[in-house]
C-alpha cells in the first residue's frame, strides 16, 4: 500500500508539524491562565455608560500596583487579570471602578487563585500526563502481548506513545500560537481536552494495531509468510475507513460544538477538533508504517 | 425473530426513556419531576471558596476528626443562614480535598445561587479561635513572644458545648457596675481536660486567647471540674454577643485561609447551558445525517441506537445524579461523536465479510466477533484516561471525567447489545439486491464515478 511504501514522506510531514509545534511552543511561550500561576481575573461591565480605558487603566494601577492586564469583553465590559487579590482588595477595586458613583459597574464574574493552588496544580498535571503515558504502555504492550514476532509487543507501546506525543505537541503548539495572537489561555480544560485527546489518540492506533495482530496471529497459524510491511499495509487498508469515518463523526460534534457551544468550551472543542485530525493523521500514517521501520532496523543489525 | 422482538422492546425503551426526559424537563410535578439536571456552578452560577486549612499545630492522629468538625461546622453556619432566608442557596456542597501535592488539606465551598463573593465569604466567617494557654515556666527572662512565653494546653474553643452572656458585678469602687461576661460550658471532653489543667496548676494564670489575643489571664483558685470557666475580658456588650453567636456557631475546629475564589454570574451560565443544547442537538443531527448517508440501512439502525444511547445516558445523568458542568457537557457532546465508532468498526468488519462472499447471517456473526476484541482494546485505553482524569480532577475536570467515562462504557454497551439487535432484526438467509445496497457504502453517485473511471 502507498502509504507504508512512501512512510517516509508522511515521516516527514509529522516530524515537521511536531517541530514546528516546539518552536512555538519554545519561541511564543505557552499563555498560562491563573489556575496555575495564581492571580486574580475580574470581569466586570459597565450596563450604561462607560469610563474610557485610560480611566480603567488608572483605576486599576492604584489598587493593584503590580501590571494588570486589561482585555475587552463584549460590548462594555472587560476582563482584568492581576496578581493573586485578598478579597478586601477586590471590594477595593470594584469600588475604585466605579470612580465614586459616577459609574454603574456589575461584577460579572470573579476568580482568584492562590500561588500555592497554582503550583499545586502544574505539578497536578505533568503527573498526571506522566501518569497517563505510562498507564497506555503498559496497557498496550499487555493488550498486544501475544504477538512477539516480528518484534515484541513493547515496540507497539512505544509506538502508540511516539504517535500520543505528535497528537498532544501538535494542539500545543497551535495553542501557543494563538495565545499569542488572540491571547487563547492555556487553562484546566485545556489539559483536559490533551488529556482527552491522549485517550483519543491511543484509541485511534490499538485500533490500526489490533487488526496488525489479528493478521499476524492468521498468518501465524496458516504458516504463511508474509513480510510485515505486507501485513500493515493490507491492515490499515482495511481500517483506514474506519478511522476516517471515526473521526469525521467526532469531527462533527465538535464543530457543533466549537461554532454553536457555549464561549467556555469554544476553545476545548478546538483544542480536541485539532487533536482529533493529528490523532487520525497518526495512527494511520504513523503509528503502522513506524512498525515496518522499527522491523527493518532491528533486522538489519542483526 | 427473537431478535425482532428484542428490537421493538429496544424501541419502547427508548421511547420510555425520551419521554421520561421530557417530562421531568416540562412538567412541573409528578414523579419525573423529580429528577431535574443536576447543574454545575459553572452553569447555574453561584461562588466556590477553597480555603487551605492550617493543620500544622494538630498532632497527625486528629486531623481528621478536626477536619471532619470543620466541615460540620462550616455545614452549620450555612445552613444557619439558610434557615434565616439570607441565603439563595439551592443546596451547598462543602467537599474536603487531600491531595498529594498539596502542604495543607483544603476544604472547597460552593454555593450555587450567591454570586456575591463578599456575602459567600461572610456566611463562612472568620474564625474566633479560642485557645488557653499556660505561661511557660521554662521561658527565657528575655522572651518577648507570646509562643515563648506561652504553652498551648490544647483546650480550645472547639470542646465547647454552649457559650453564653452574663453579666458579672465588678468589684470595688465600680460596684454597681455590671459588665458583660462571656460564660463557657465544655462539653465531656473538655470538661475533663479543663479539670485537669486547673488542678495541676492551681495558683498559677491560665491565659486565655481570642484570635490570638490575650483576652484576660485569671489565676486558677481551685480546680474547676463542673466544666464551666468565664471570660471577662473588658468586651463592651455587642462584641460579647458577637462572640457568643460565633463561639455557638461552633468555632471553627482548624484555623482556615482563603486561598481561592470563584464567582459565576447567573447569565453567563444560562447562555452557555442554552448553546450547548444547541450545539449537542445539531451534532447529534448531523452525525445521524453521515451515517445514513454513508452507510444506509445500518446507518438507520447506527442513528436508532445512538438516539437509544443518548437517552440512557441523559436518564443516568438525572438518576445518578451528575452534576453537569460546562466541561461535562463537552465530554457528552464528544462521546457522542466517539459513541458512534463501534457501531462504525463493526459495520465495516460486516461490509468486509459479505464482499468476501460469506451469507448475510454469518457476515454479521463474523464482524461482531471480530469487531469485539478492538472494541474491547480501544475503550479500555479509553477508560484509563477517564479514571486518571478523575483523580486529576478539580472539580471541573471531573465533570468532564465523569461523563466520558460513563459514555465509553455505555456506547460500548449498547453498540454490542442494541446496534446487534436492530441489525439482526434486518437479516435475511437471502441477499437480493435491494439488500445489498442497503448494506454497502459510499455515497451512489460517487461509487458510480469511482467505478466508471
Amino acid at each position: 500500500m502507498f502509504i507504508v511504501a512512501y512512510r517516509k514522506i508522511f515521516f516527514t510531514i509529522g516530524a515537521l508539524l511536531v517541530a514546528l509545534s516546539v518552536f512555538f511552543v519554545i519561541y511564543d511561550g505557552l499563555n498560562l491562565s491563573i489556575e496555575f500561576t495564581g492571580g486574580s481575573v475580574v470581569t466586570i461591565s459597565y450596563p450604561e455608560i462607560e469610563p474610557v480605558r485610560e480611566q480603567i487603566e488608572t483605576a486599576i494601577s492604584e489598587v493593584v500596583v503590580d501590571t494588570a492586564t486589561i482585555r475587552s469583553v463584549g460590548e462594555n465590559g472587560y476582563s482584568i487579570r492581576t496578581r493573586f487579590l485578598e478579597d478586601s482588595e477586590r471590594v477595593l477595586l470594584l469600588e475604585a471602578l466605579r470612580f465614586g458613583g459616577e459609574f454603574v459597574v456589575i461584577e460579572e464574574n470573579f476568580s482568584s487563585v492562590g500561588p500555592s493552588v497554582g503550583a499545586e496544580l502544574v505539578k497536578k498535571t505533568f503527573v498526571a500526563i506522566g501518569l497517563a503515558s505510562i498507564a497506555i504502555v503498559l496497557f498496550v504492550a499487555f493488550a498486544f502481548r501475544g504477538i512477539s514476532k516480528p518484534i515484541s509487543s513493547w515496540w507497539y507501546g512505544g509506538i502508540a506513545i511516539i504517535a500520543l506525543v505528535h497528537d498532544v505537541l501538535i494542539p500545543t503548539g497551535l495553542f501557543a500560537f494563538l495565545g499569542v495572537v488572540v491571547g487563547a489561555q492555556i487553562d484546566v480544560l485545556f489539559v483536559t481536552a490533551l488529556l482527552a485527546i491522549l485517550g483519543y489518540s491511543v484509541n485511534d492506533t490499538i485500533i490500526v494495531f489490533d487488526r496488525i495482530r489479528e493478521k499476524l496471529k492468521y498468518n501465524e497459524d496458516k504458516k504463511i509468510k508474509q513480510s510485515l510491511e505486507e501485513v500493515v499495509g493490507k491492515s490499515l487498508q482495511q481500517t483506514y475507513a474506519r478511522s476516517i469515518n471515526t473521526s469525521l463523526t467526532t469531527s462533527l460534534a465538535l464543530l457543533a460544538l466549537y461554532f454553536f457551544g457555549g464561549q467556555t468550551t469554544q476553545y476545548f472543542a478546538l483544542v480536541l477538533l485539532v487533536g482529533v485530525i493529528a490523532g487520525t493523521y497518526s495512527s494511520i500514517f504513523l503509528a503502522g508504517p513506524l512498525l515496518v521501520t522499527v522491523e527493518k532496523v532491528l533486522r538489519k543489525r542483526k | 425473530m427473537k431478535y425482532k422482538i428484542r428490537s421493538i422492546i429496544l424501541i419502547v425503551l427508548t421511547v420510555l426513556a425520551g419521554y421520561f426526559l421530557y417530562a421531568s424537563q416540562v412538567g412541573t410535578d409528578g414523579l419525573a419531576a423529580r429528577f431535574p439536571f443536576k447543574l454545575g456552578l459553572d452553569l447555574a452560577g453561584g461562588s466556590q471558596l477553597t480555603y487551605e486549612a492550617d493543620t500544622s499545630d494538630i498532632p497527625e492522629s486528629e486531623v481528621n476528626d478536626r477536619l471532619d468538625s470543620l466541615r460540620q461546622v462550616i455545614e452549620v453556619r450555612i445552613s444557619r443562614r439558610l434557615a434565616a432566608g439570607a441565603l439563595g442557596v439551592l443546596e451547598a456542597n462543602i467537599q474536603q480535598e487531600q491531595s498529594v501535592f498539596a502542604s495543607s488539606p483544603r476544604m472547597i465551598v460552593e454555593l450555587p445561587g450567591v454570586t456575591d463573593i463578599e456575602q459567600a465569604v461572610e456566611i463562612i466567617g472568620t474564625t474566633p479561635e479560642l485557645d488557653f494557654r499556660l505561661v511557660n515556666e521554662n521561658a527565657s527572662e528575655q522572651a518577648t513572644t507570646t509562643e515563648e512565653i506561652f504553652v498551648t494546653t490544647g483546650l480550645t474553643g472547639r470542646f465547647i458545648d454552649r457559650a453564653s452572656v452574663q453579666f458579672a458585678g465588678a468589684g470595688g469602687s465600680m460596684q454597681g457596675v455590671r459588665e458583660p461576661v462571656v460564660s463557657l460550658r465544655f462539653n465531656k471532653e473538655g470538661a475533663k481536660l479543663f479539670s485537669e489543667i486547673t488542678k495541676e496548676n492551681i495558683g498559677k494564670p491560665l491565659a486565655i486567647f481570642l484570635d490570638g489575643e490575650l483576652k484576660s489571664a485569671p489565676v486558677i483558685r481551685d480546680e474547676i471540674s463542673n466544666g464551666e470557666a468565664v471570660i471577662s475580658g473588658n468586651f463592651d456588650i455587642d462584641e460579647a454577643k458577637q462572640l457568643v453567636a460565633d463561639l455557638n456557631l461552633g468555632a471553627l475546629p482548624v484555623p482556615i485561609e482563603l486561598v481561592s475564589t470563584q464567582s459565576i454570574g447567573p447569565s453567563l451560565g444560562k447562555e452557555t447551558t442554552r448553546a450547548d443544547v444547541v450545539a449537542g442537538a445539531l451534532g447529534l443531527g448531523l452525525i445521524m445525517l453521515f451515517l445514513i448517508f454513508w452507510y444506509r440501512l445500518p446507518g438507520v439502525v447506527a442513528s436508532v441506537s445512538l438516539l437509544g444511547y443518548v437517552a440512557i445516558i441523559l436518564v443516568l445523568f438525572k438518576l445518578i445524579p451528575v452534576t453537569l458542568t460546562a466541561a461535562g457537557i463537552a465530554g457528552f457532546i464528544l462521546s457522542v461523536g466517539m459513541a458512534v465508532d463501534a457501531n462504525v468498526i463493526i459495520f465495516e468488519r460486516i461490509k468486509e465479510e459479505l464482499r468476501a462472499g460469506k451469507k448475510m447471517k454469518e457476515a454479521f456473526d463474523e464482524g461482531f466477533s471480530r469487531a469485539w476484541s478492538s472494541i474491547r482494546d480501544a475503550n479500555i485505553s479509553s477508560l484509563i484516561i477517564a479514571v486518571i482524569l478523575f483523580w486529576f480532577g478539580t472539580s471541573l475536570v471531573k465533570g468532564f471525567a465523569l461523563t466520558f467515562g460513563l459514555g465509553v462504557i455505555v456506547s460500548m454497551i449498547t453498540a454490542i447489545t442494541v446496534t446487534k439487535a436492530y441489525l439482526y432484526a434486518f437479516a435475511k438467509e437471502e441477499r437480493g439486491t435491494v439488500l445489498n445496497f442497503l448494506f454497502g457504502t459510499g455515497i451512489p453517485i460517487i461509487s458510480k464515478w469511482r467505478r466508471e473511471k
